[in-house]
């Protein structure tokens, strides 16, 4: 619980981050950045796990618990993803999006 | 290994025997043993037929069921009767003389010759089932050989036809497959289990209401294969791209998968279903007699011709099926059979001409009576049998459906069975104008003169067609009264 | 009496087909001439025999011949009381035909050994004739319906063959095919009254249908169909078929092509034998015709028979192609025989009609057979077929010159010829019932004499032509059947016909009346002399008076232009309106539409394949965009 400021201010802010996030995922071509943006997008989240906690059931820890979770499955998936995006790095010496659509149809 | 197993055996053998063939010499020989032991079956069934049916009224004869699948109750059932038994022989005929026409196959000879028994191993299998279900399998295994064969070993644009041919009919099997199913999920209306075997649901009660639903799904689901109007279309285009054999299993085999499971599937079923839609499709058969034969006078591709011509035959098979009586339906397998053998009989002599001018088009040859007399006059028999001309099988089955049709006594019958019979005429037009056209009239080309005549292998597969075309024609009795005494536990369901 | 060897009639010839089509390449034409001959022969012998027994050594049951059967095989059957057999029935009228079909076949296949030496086809030739016997002979024994029409069929098939006998030239494969697809659409309407028949009638058996107190005759009230009786269409359906064989107006445009045939084949198919088939068939099921609906159907005989005999005859008198002068008497001829079918009454002296029209077929079958093989004889040495291209001939040919005129004289109803008596009878029945085909008749009398007497002078007086080839008399083995057939040209007049071929089948005294016959020959020798007048010295008459009638003329001469009403329904209507839309319909309509449903889906799958474009961020766009819409859902819709 923070002095001076809501819960509705600390939404509005994980808000933003989750559209800056989710408009990062659909525009950018640039496979590294999309997964800084699904990032974002999974900031917005733990942001949001951490004051909902905080603001509404101060007794509780479910949300800080799931917050730690997130943020460990995220890691991992970071890495993967790293490594895929390496992988495709060497198939097609770019991390661009558009050169990974040759499985389509 | 009882007597109808071995038809599904024999063929199979034969493909895998003819894996380990090398070249067309062996291959053809394998092939042609393999399908003469077949006939050779064939004809010892319809002995042994006569000796079971003396003794033994039941429906179907050399029954025998194994359980295939038991939660669905699905059992490889099979049995015959008088009508599959014709079939049966039909088809053996045919691929034998298939066999000795693709003598001379050149592409692939050994994976020819598999696909078409193959396919011949559908029909079979087909005839002998009496598990709807088996029945609707071999089905499926007559159909998908072809794909292959039009798509492989056809001329044109065989892609397109073999393509053509192949989603028609899978649609149609679709329809059908539905209209099966729903006599599945009723046969229990009396009580007891689901089952797929045919004689056991005719004991049945099938609701009206479900009878009139499934009738046109099944009756559409088989005529799609018996080329009705108006689900004829792939017929001529497969035809036309279809190789010499193909055609003629295809014509004289194949299509009268369409008429045989009406008659014992939707029409001994569901009869019910049957009364209340026979107008329908009185009107639709009609068409397809009328305009198959007025098409087929404007064609000038001699498989094109032939095509449309038996659009306009199986019309009337169609036809007389639905004018449910004895006689009528008489005439319906008469002309199953005629046709076949006919029909056969013509695609081999196109194949032949083919073979020689290098062109189908009617309209650039002419003569060829003079220069290749042998093929020539079996064609104008064949002509002649197939407008109807007395001495031969087509006038026999057309009498019995027309003396069946004239048996209705209300105006819409008569019309449609005055209608059927003007195609008499149409029919003698077309074919004699392409005898007048092909074989008469002044040599069109002098290199005409070098044709080869026909060869032994060539003649044997004509002789085998012929002699059932005027065997029929001048001794019908012996073939009717099977038929008809075969034909009676249907029609009184019908009664 | 037993009849059963009757069977070989039929077995002979159909058996002489075989082994002559059989070993066509190794049988030399001399042997299959004189196999052909020798085969004829015995079929001759037997039915000469069967006649004379019949006739003279059968006794009579109540005073009436009855009918016997020679042979009798179930062939097949439709329903239990729907049979048909495959018989020999032997009654005065088969009895009668088989004479005439066996006698006329026997002196073709004389005649045809001269005239058809040298062709490439001799063998084939001998064949078709031997298959054309069989079938008509079949015919003319027939039991039952179906198998007058399956042997109908067949002459119908040897006539076919023998017209197209010269394949490759076009104009006989042209006619050939006219002639089969005419009288088959012609069989579409027997088959059809067959089937009615079968149907109300209860049987195709003729004694069955034909017997006076059976079902069929007395219950034709039953079933009625606009107006008439179901049973009385029947009869007028088959007597379509009928008409369609007999060359009756107005199908009877494929006989003048006809002539395309080898000329034998004309003597023995076109005039004598399968054309009058109609008539028989009229005959073999007269007490249906005459009982049902009081004669209705009779009626209709009786004036398609007129009409066709006087337009034939008409049209005959324009004609310069000598076979087919002789087509349209043969045609006239067979109306004459038509009508008198159809004024003819049942009993005793009433029956006259049916009697002379039977007489009719017998005499004319000799002399018109005679016409044709003289007229051959004549194209044989001159090779054309065109009065134009003779003339003076009767010092080069005496003996067809002779024959020719017997014919010509009997064809015309010269006293105490053949022609003379049946026409005479003709002329009776017709004036006792019906004023106006009698006075049809009489007219066609002088017309028939002013025709075959013109064909006579041009062909044998008139100018004097020059030939390349000087002409010559044509060997015995024409010239023998020639003089045959002239003989019975004049003796078949003496015959006791009135006592064999009458209806009731009980006979009656004829005698000749001698009050018609007068006008009758008066009217005859009208013709005669009109034609000696134009033709005996070549005179300008002739197209003077074609000049006068101008416009009439040349419609005679066109035929009435009934070749190009056919040709304008056939090639313009039923060719161009009809099976061309069709033909175009089922490519592009209905193989359209199946084209359409298999093209709208590759269509539909590659309007939307374009969304599994593969791209991660379009998927995503489109899951945020529905999480968006449908949160809006749930706001302010739900």
């Amino acid at each position: 619980m923070i002095e001076g400021i809501s819960i509705y201010e600390i939404l509005t802010l994980s808000s933003i981050l989750f559209f800056v996030g989710l408009y990062g995922f659909l525009t950018r071509k640039n496979l590294i950045t999309m997964l800084m943006s699904i990032e974002l997008i999974l900031n917005s989240s733990v942001l949001n796990f951490v004051v909902i906690n905080k603001y509404l059931y101060p007794n509780m820890l479910e949300g800080v618990f799931f917050a730690i979770f997130i943020i460990a499955v995220a890691a991992a998936e970071t890495a993967l993803a790293i490594s895929i995006i390496i992988n495709l790095y060497r198939l097609h010496t770019s991390v661009d999006i558009s050169e990974t659509e040759t499985m389509k149809y | 290994m009882d007597i109808l197993t071995l038809f599904v055996v024999v063929p199979v053998l034969t493909s895998i025997a003819l894996l380990f063939t090398k070249e067309l010499k062996q291959s053809r020989m394998v092939a042609m043993i393999g399908s003469a032991l077949q006939l050779g079956m064939a004809i010892n069934l319809i002995f042994a037929y006569f000796k079971e049916r003396a003794t033994n009224d039941a429906v179907m004869l050399f029954t025998r069921d194994v359980m295939w699948f038991e939660p669905f109750n699905i059992h490889y059932s099979i049995g015959v009767d008088g009508i599959s038994i014709l079939m049966i022989i039909l088809t053996a005929t045919i691929v034998l003389a298939g066999v000795f026409i693709s003598w001379m196959v050149d592409d692939m000879p050994k994976e020819f010759f598999i696909t078409l028994i193959i396919l011949a191993t559908g029909v079979y299998g087909f005839f002998i089932s009496i598990d709807l279900f088996t029945m609707f399998v071999f089905y499926e295994i007559a159909v998908i050989p072809m794909y292959l064969l039009i798509g492989i070993w056809g001329s044109g644009p065989r892609e397109y036809a073999a393509m053509k041919l192949t989603l028609m009919l899978m649609g149609a099997s679709a329809v059908l497959l539905v209209g099966i199913l729903g006599i599945y999920y009723h046969s229990n209306a009396d009580g007891g289990a689901l089952t797929f075997n045919i004689l056991e649901i005719s004991k049945v009660h099938i609701p009206i209401e479900a009878q009139k639903l499934f009738f046109p799904l099944v009756f559409i689901g088989f005529a799609t294969i018996g080329a009705l109007f108006p689900f004829h279309t792939w017929s001529p285009d497969g035809h036309a791209s279809a190789p010499t054999a193909v055609s003629m299993l295809h014509a004289g085999v194949l299509m009268k998968l369409g008429g045989y499971g009406i008659f014992r599937v939707a029409m001994f079923l569901l009869p019910a279903g049957a009364l209340h839609w026979t107008d329908l499709f009185i009107v639709l058969s009609v068409i397809g007699v009328v305009y198959g034969a007025l098409s087929a006078i404007k064609q000038t591709d001699l498989k094109y011709i032939n095509a449309y011509s038996s659009v306009s035959h199986l019309g009337m098979v169609i036809f007389a099926l639905l004018m449910l009586n004895k006689t009528a339906w008489t005439g319906a397998f008469m002309q199953s059979l005629s046709h076949g053998f006919m029909t056969a009989l013509f695609f081999a002599l196109i194949g032949m001409i083919y073979g020689r001018t290098h062109t189908r088009d009617a309209t650039k040859m002419g003569g060829l009576l003079k220069v290749i007399p042998f093929i020539s006059l079996i064609y104008v028999i064949a002509g002649l049998a197939s407008l109807g001309l007395p001495g031969m099988s087509g006038f026999v089955s057309e009498m019995n459906i027309f003396a069946g049709a004239f048996q209705h006594t209300d105006t819409f019958h008569r019309v449609m069975s005055i209608l059927v019979v003007s195609a008499i005429v149409i029919t003698a037009v077309y074919i004699l104008r392409v005898v007048g056209m092909m074989l008469m009239g002044p040599l069109r080309d002098d290199s005409y003169n070098e044709l080869p005549k026909a060869t032994w292998y060539e003649r044997t597969g004509i002789y085998l067609l012929m002699i059932p075309v005027v065997g029929m024609g001048i001794l019908p009795l012996w073939l009717t009264n099977l038929i008809n005494t075969d034909i009676l536990p249907f029609i009184e369901k019908l009664i | 009496m037993d009849f059963s060897y009757t069977i070989y009639i039929l077995i002979i010839p159909i058996f002489t087909f075989l082994f002559l089509g059989f070993f066509y390449n190794k049988i030399k034409p001399i042997v299959s001439g004189w196999i052909g001959v020798a085969a004829l022969s015995v079929v001759a012998i037997l039915s000469y025999y069967t006649a004379i027994q019949y006739f003279l050594h059968v006794p009579k049951v109540d005073g009436a011949f009855t009918t016997f059967y020679g042979f009798k095989y179930n062939w097949m059957n439709f329903t239990e009381t729907l049979r048909i057999d495959m018989g020999v029935m032997i009654d005065p009228i088969s009895v009668m035909m088989l004479v005439v079909v066996s006698t006329i076949s026997l002196m073709v296949h004389i005649y045809s050994r001269g005239y058809m030496k040298g062709d490439r086809g001799y063998t084939r030739f001998f064949a078709f004739l031997s298959l054309f016997t069989f079938s008509m002979m079949g015919l003319v024994v027939a039991t039952n319906l179906f198998q007058i029409y399956i042997f109908w069929e067949l002459v119908g098939l040897s006539s076919f063959l023998l017209i197209g006998f010269y394949y490759e030239k076009p104009s006989a494969v042209a006619a050939a095919k006219k002639a089969f697809i005419v009288t088959r659409f012609a069989d579409l309407g027997f088959l059809i009254g067959i089937l009615l028949m079968g149907y109300y009638g209860g049987s195709y058996d003729f004694m069955t249908l034909n017997d006076i107190n059976g079902v069929a005759i007395s219950n034709w009230a039953s079933h009625s169909f606009m107006g008439l009786s179901v049973i009385t269409w029947a009869l007028i359906l088959m007597f379509m078929g009928g008409a369609g064989k007999s060359a009756m107006f107005p199908l009877h445009i494929w006989l003048p092509d006809a002539m395309e045939g080898p000329t034998p084949v004309s003597a023995l198919i076109h005039a004598a034998t399968m054309v009058v088939a109609g008539v028989y068939l009229v005959a073999r099921m007269f007490p249906m015709f005459h009982f049902v609906e009081n004669g209705y159907a009779l009626h209709v005989v009786a004036w398609v028979g007129a009409i066709s005999t006087l337009i034939a005859a008409i049209i005959a008198l324009t004609q310069y192609d000598i076979k087919r002068v002789l087509a349209f008497s043969t045609m006239s001829q067979i109306g004459y025989m038509m009508l008198a079918l159809g004024v003819s009454g049942y009993y005793e002296h009433e029956g006259v009609g049916y009697m002379a029209s039977m007489w009719h077929l017998f005499t004319h079958a000799m002399f018109k057979a005679l016409l044709f093989l003289a007229a051959g004889s004549v194209i044989h040495s001159v090779h054309s077929n065109f009065m134009q291209d003779m003339g003076g001939l009767h010092k080069y040919m005496k003996i067809t010159s002779i024959t020719f005129l017997i014919a010509a004289l009997s064809i015309s109803g010269f006293p105490f010829t053949a022609g003379f008596f049946s026409k005479d009878e003709i002329l009776l029945a017709a004036f006792k019932h019906n004023k106006p085909i009698y006075f049809i008749t009489l007219f066609v009398a002088g017309l028939t004499a002013f025709y075959m007497f013109r064909l006579y002078f041009s062909i044998f007086w008139g100018k004097k032509t020059e030939y390349e080839h000087t002409p010559h008399e044509s060997p015995w083995s024409m010239t023998l059947p020639m003089l045959f057939l002239a003989f019975m040209s004049i003796a078949s007049g003496y015959l006791p016909m009135t006592e064999w071929l009458t209806p009731d089948r009980v006979g009656f005294h004829g005698h000749v009346n001698w009050g018609m016959a007068s006008i009758a020959v008066a009217v005859g020798l009208i013709g005669i002399i009109i034609a000696y007048v134009f033709y005996k010295k070549p005179t300008n008459y002739p197209e003077r008076i074609s000049k006068a009638f101008g416009r009439l003329y040349q419609w005679t001469f066109r035929k009435f232009y009934m070749d190009e009403l056919y040709l304008f329904i056939t090639k313009k209507i039923i060719f161009k309106r009809i099976a061309a839309p069709f033909a175009w319909f089922d490519r592009n309509v209905v193989d359209g539409t199946m084209n359409l449903i298999g093209n709208s889906t590759v269509r539909g799958s590659k309007l939307i394949k374009g969304l599994q474009s593969g791209k991660i961020q379009d998927y995503a766009l489109a899951f945020v965009g529905g999480v968006f819409v449908l949160v809006l859902i749930v706001l302010y819709i739900w």
